[in-house]
């Protein structure tokens, strides 16, 4: 009787002592997905969600470049129709890989528009000149401090935004074909752009 | 040839382990004397294997073979010998390999010194360090070795980092990994025990000194990289909660618990299982703060070169290590069978309380470290944990920690009253009280507690000697008789404990600390502290592989302009590796630190940083004196294994001596 | 953009970037002392968030300059440090927090020392408990008043 009562204390004793195996088993499970899913480029643990997503743009009105049309928030808050808006500058390295996917973008008829964030006017004219103008528009925004309000932490950026005004999507980092097959595309096919 | 050499090295070690593990464990549970005496043996070759390997690197760096991958990318021809030397444990592959000798000279180390273990015991304890071993050295052979050749060989090597060339950083990684790896003995005996099914005084004792080791060298290793990020990056801090330094003190953690509660399994056998779980834990934290801070999924500032497939290697790895370990834990512990009995109230229930308090933060450093992955993987949201919650965090559970540390000691075994403990440190209790006050008054603010506490810390350790020796009480020369009397162990704890309260002072003060950047031209003055900094001059000068701008700053007295002392801040620049270092300056009269940083030159002057750091000295000091502490009482005779044989030899030899005088 | 700038736990390190420390540029500092501080403790508990994990403060990075600016404008502009964190979080997020809010989210996170405390407690209970009741399992059974009259008597005689 007494054996057997102890047996099965036994028994809870070792279900017990088997917690830190448990709590083990859940970091390390934890740690294997993350891996994982780093190796296959969904899981980075320095990437960081934009403020922006479902909300409309901040208030702001920047000159456009030599003299062309500006950008304001207010035309951003009520664009009609599905559009990209992109950070860049010339002295950005990852702009010049970003630079062909935008103008491959802007032939399909996605209106693209540019602000430069810390750039002088005269370098940027020089960056379109050499690597293509795929903008419909470009605001400059030399002290960056626009660029602060929309969140933005460094450059080249990526906005999508819809016919309301809402931004859907932001991208951080330059656009490559894997980003705009497997994300753009399908949402600006929901969005019906 | 040397390095294909130390590749087979490798190899061969790589076997040896895991006979040395399969051969010892199998020989232990059959009870084959054979098998147990081969134990030793093969723990002995599989060291030499593998320091043969490490030869082979450190050998191929001094010549600068640049054919080895690892000398190539990490040292050149122009780097001092010293950093050739350093350099070559210095990156991922080599600090490896570093590793692996350490691990294989711990077993080693128990079949040499462990001769008064029972044999199948140690062949146990050898074997789970075999199987340790093994693992690793298999990670090192397949997926990071350190003597990979590159054909063809470049002209000239890419260099030592700058910031990693300095006395400070270089031996920081062999010391901290004895630390690390030194757990390794107190989790093999904990392994062991659970094999053999039991847990007894013995055990504690026998642990115990491994593990003061290991923690010595943890404390010391955690202390020389916060001092080498305290003068070379010129900050003005010294602690930055970043997940790399809260991988190390993890198990600093676990392993000051582990400390603690083994003299209980030592003196009253009572707390077994929980000091086995902590022996383990201890040695897990040391594995994942070795190689998870290399997986580059937490956010830190140091950049590891990561490999994801290496990650899953390790974590396998990692795996079958702890999850092994901790499943024996949990089938095995059960059997040990509790004995001492205590109450809640005495000085086992005051090293409890030290175990929940020091497991809770812990608890609360991984927390904060694990947390923004987890949050990330789970919700899909992203979250900092900084400084801030690790401070408002852990100061509130390390205050009664502090409180308590003081009163313990004097609490007697089984039962204990605290009126009486109180009333034997009433004097110490009283000094705190006053500092508080007086820094109260002296609007100090949460600083006045901070010293406070330091304080108590400090005093309550002398006034624990005192009381055993009864000095005050009894006739000095009976009282002198009994404090040489007393044993080392107790000295060590009492040091140990007082270390700890001259670092918190340090940190403390540190909190004081005012600092200034400023632009200045050669000829101006400024006012930081109660000091004139005067910038007298802006040189060049030039280094075996760099050229520096170097600031002369003369320091007076605010007040009485009295020459306090002269900095000689500098800026390196290290052209091989197109880097800049800075070169702090600091002058410490040990109450307090001028420090001096190099910005950039700019409209003719230079950006100074200049701090006035009160204390900051002693947050070293303090750790100094705790590993001092540590080593005291590991002299401890009680404690020395293997002490009664060697004892006896050097009676005989006084003896012998004697005889011919 | 990344900086590295710190090192303590371990020495594999690649560090990129040579070490100078956050403010470069003195000018952009307050010259009214206690502004400054305010400035400085403000921006200390917000992450460079180009960084790993340096606080605005600590980072030299151009990013962290503007933010170092605009909490310098906003101080001087006579706004509450709330509001300048408000500011922050509406634009970065709560991640720019070094010291993440008490949220659903964050509950585990700041719960983690009571929880840790109250398990140790719990452990330490039950674990003297068990020890009183096996020690008064095991413990001798108590002399019935007969045994004792007779122990008495034994010793008596």
């Amino acid at each position: 009787m007494s054996a057997q009562m102890s047996q099965k204390s036994m028994l809870g004793r070792r279900v017990m002592l088997g917690a830190p195996l448990v709590v083990l088993a859940a970091a390390g499970g934890g740690w294997a997905l993350m891996l994982r899913r780093m190796a296959g480029g969904n899981f980075d643990p320095h990437s960081l969600p934009s403020q922006l997503i479902g909300k409309k743009v901040p208030d702001f009105d920047l000159p456009g470049l030599n003299g062309g049309a500006g950008i304001t928030g207010a035309e951003l808050q009520k664009p009609g129709r599905t559009m990209l808006v992109n950070f860049f500058a010339s002295w950005c390295i990852p702009c010049l890989e970003d630079a062909p996917m935008l103008n491959q973008l802007a032939k399909t008829g996605l209106p693209i528009w540019g602000i430069t964030y810390k750039d002088k006017p005269a370098d940027t004219e020089q960056f379109l000149s050499q690597h293509g103008n795929p903008f419909g528009r470009i605001a400059v925004d030399l002290p960056g401090r626009v660029a602060i309000n929309w969140g933005l932490y460094g450059v080249p950026e990526t906005y999508l935004i819809d016919a309301s005004g809402i931004v859907h999507w932001r991208y951080a980092g330059a656009l490559t074909q894997r980003v705009i097959d497997e994300d753009l595309t399908p949402l600006l096919h929901r969005l019906g752009a | 040839m040397i390095p294909e050499l130390g590749h087979f090295a490798i190899a061969l070690a790589t076997v040896i382990a895991l006979a040395q593990g399969i051969v010892s464990i199998w020989g232990a549970h059959r009870g084959d004397a054979r098998f147990i005496a081969a134990a030793p043996a093969l723990a002995l070759s599989q060291a030499l294997a593998v320091l043969f390997a490490f030869l082979a690197l450190v050998w191929s760096g001094i010549v600068s073979d640049f054919s080895v991958i690892n000398v190539a990318e990490y040292s050149s021809a122009r780097t001092p010998l010293l950093y050739k030397i350093t350099g070559t444990w210095g990156n991922h592959e080599g600090s490896i390999l570093l590793w692996c000798l350490i691990l294989s000279v711990c077993g080693a180390a128990v079949a040499g010194f462990g001769r008064n273990l029972p044999s199948a015991l140690r062949a146990r304890v050898i074997g789970v360090l075999g199987l340790v071993a093994c693992g690793f050295l298999l990670f090192t052979l397949t997926a990071s070795d350190p003597l990979g050749r590159i054909w063809p060989p470049p002209s000239e090597g890419q260099g030592v980092n700058p910031l990693l060339q300095d006395p400070g950083l270089a031996f920081h990684p062999p010391i901290l990994y004895c630390g690390y790896v030194g757990f390794a003995v107190a989790f093999a005996f904990a392994v062991a025990s659970l094999l053999e099914g039991r847990v007894d005084a013995a055990w504690g004792r026998w642990v115990r000194p491994w593990t003061l080791g290991a923690w010595c060298l943890l404390t010391g290793g955690i202390a020389l990289g916060s001092w080498w990020s305290y003068y070379e990056l010129g900050w003005g801090g010294y602690w930055f909660w970043d997940p790399v330094e809260n991988a190390s003190l993890l198990p600093w953690l676990t392993g000051t618990a582990l400390l603690h509660s083994a003299i209980v399994v030592e003196k009253r056998e009572a707390l077994k299982i929980w000091s086995v779980l902590l022996a383990i834990t201890t040695f897990s934290l040391s594995l994942a703060g070795t190689f998870m801070v290399r997986s580059g999924l937490l956010n830190s500032v140091h950049a590891f070169a990561n490999d994801p497939t290496r990650g899953i290697f390790i974590l396998v790895l990692l795996g079958l290590v702890i999850g092994g370990s901790l499943l024996l834990f949990a089938w095995r512990a059960p059997v040990l069978q509790p004995a001492g009995l205590f109450a809640p109230l005495s000085r086992e229930g005051a090293l409890v309380l030290n175990n929940i308090l020091l497991c809770s933060i812990m608890a609360v450093v991984l927390a904060g470290t694990m947390y923004p992955p987890f949050v990330q993987l789970i919700f899909d949201q992203q979250i900092s944990v900084g400084p801030p919650f690790f401070i408002s965090t852990v100061v509130p559970l390390a205050a009664p920690l502090m409180a308590a540390m003081g009163l313990g000691p004097v609490l007697s075994w089984k039962r204990a009253a605290v009126a009486p403990a109180l009333l034997r440190l009433w004097w110490a209790a009283l000094a705190s009280l006053i500092v508080v006050l007086v820094g109260f008054y002296g609007r100090l603010g949460w600083a006045a507690v901070g010293f406070g506490a330091a304080l108590w810390m400090v005093l309550s350790a002398l006034a624990e000697i005192a009381e055993r020796s009864q000095l005050f009480r009894l006739p000095i020369g009976t009282a002198w008789a009994r404090l040489r009397g007393l044993p080392r162990a107790s000295y060590g704890a009492a040091v140990a404990h007082a270390g700890l309260g001259v670092a918190v002072a340090g940190m403390v003060g540190m909190t004081l600390a005012s600092h200034s950047i400023i632009l200045m031209h050669p000829g101006d003055t400024t006012k930081v502290g109660r000091y004139d900094w005067h910038l007298v001059s802006l040189t060049d000068g030039r280094g075996s592989d760099f050229t520096s701008r170097i600031a002369t700053v003369a320091v007076t007295n605010a007040r009485s302009g009295a020459p306090v002392a002269t900095l000689r801040p500098a800026r390196r620049t290290f052209p091989l590796q197109q880097q800049t270092t800075t070169d702090v300056s600091i002058k410490t009269n040990g109450f307090r630190d001028l420090y001096v940083a190099l910005g950039d030159e700019r409209d003719g002057g230079i950006v100074l940083r200049i701090n006035v750091n009160p204390l900051a000295p002693w947050i070293w000091l303090g750790a100094l004196i705790m590993a001092f502490g540590g080593g005291l009482s590991l002299s401890d005779r009680r404690l020395r294994i293997g002490a009664p044989v060697r004892f006896v030899r050097r009676q005989r030899t006084t003896a012998v001596k004697v005889a011919a005088e | 953009m990344r900086r590295l700038c710190f090192a303590a736990g371990l020495a594999i390190l690649l560090l990129q970037v040579a070490p100078a420390f956050a403010v470069s540029d003195p000018s952009e500092l307050l010259a009214n002392p206690a502004l400054e501080a305010r400035a400085e403790a403000i921006g200390s508990h917000l992450r460079c968030l180009v960084c790993q994990n340096e606080s605005i403060e600590a980072s030299d990075a151009g990013l962290a300059k503007d933010i170092r600016a605009i909490i310098r404008q906003q101080v001087v502009a006579g706004r509450s440090d709330k509001q300048i964190t408000a500011y922050m979080v509406q634009r970065y997020g709560t991640f720019i927090l070094l010291r993440p809010p008490f949220e659903p989210l964050t509950v585990l996170l700041w719960g983690s020392p009571v929880i840790a405390l109250l398990l140790g407690a719990a452990i330490a209970f039950f674990a003297f408990r068990r020890q009183r009741r096996e020690a008064a399992a095991s413990a001798p059974i108590p002399l019935s008043p007969d045994e004792q009259a007779k122990l008495e008597a034994l010793l008596r005689s």
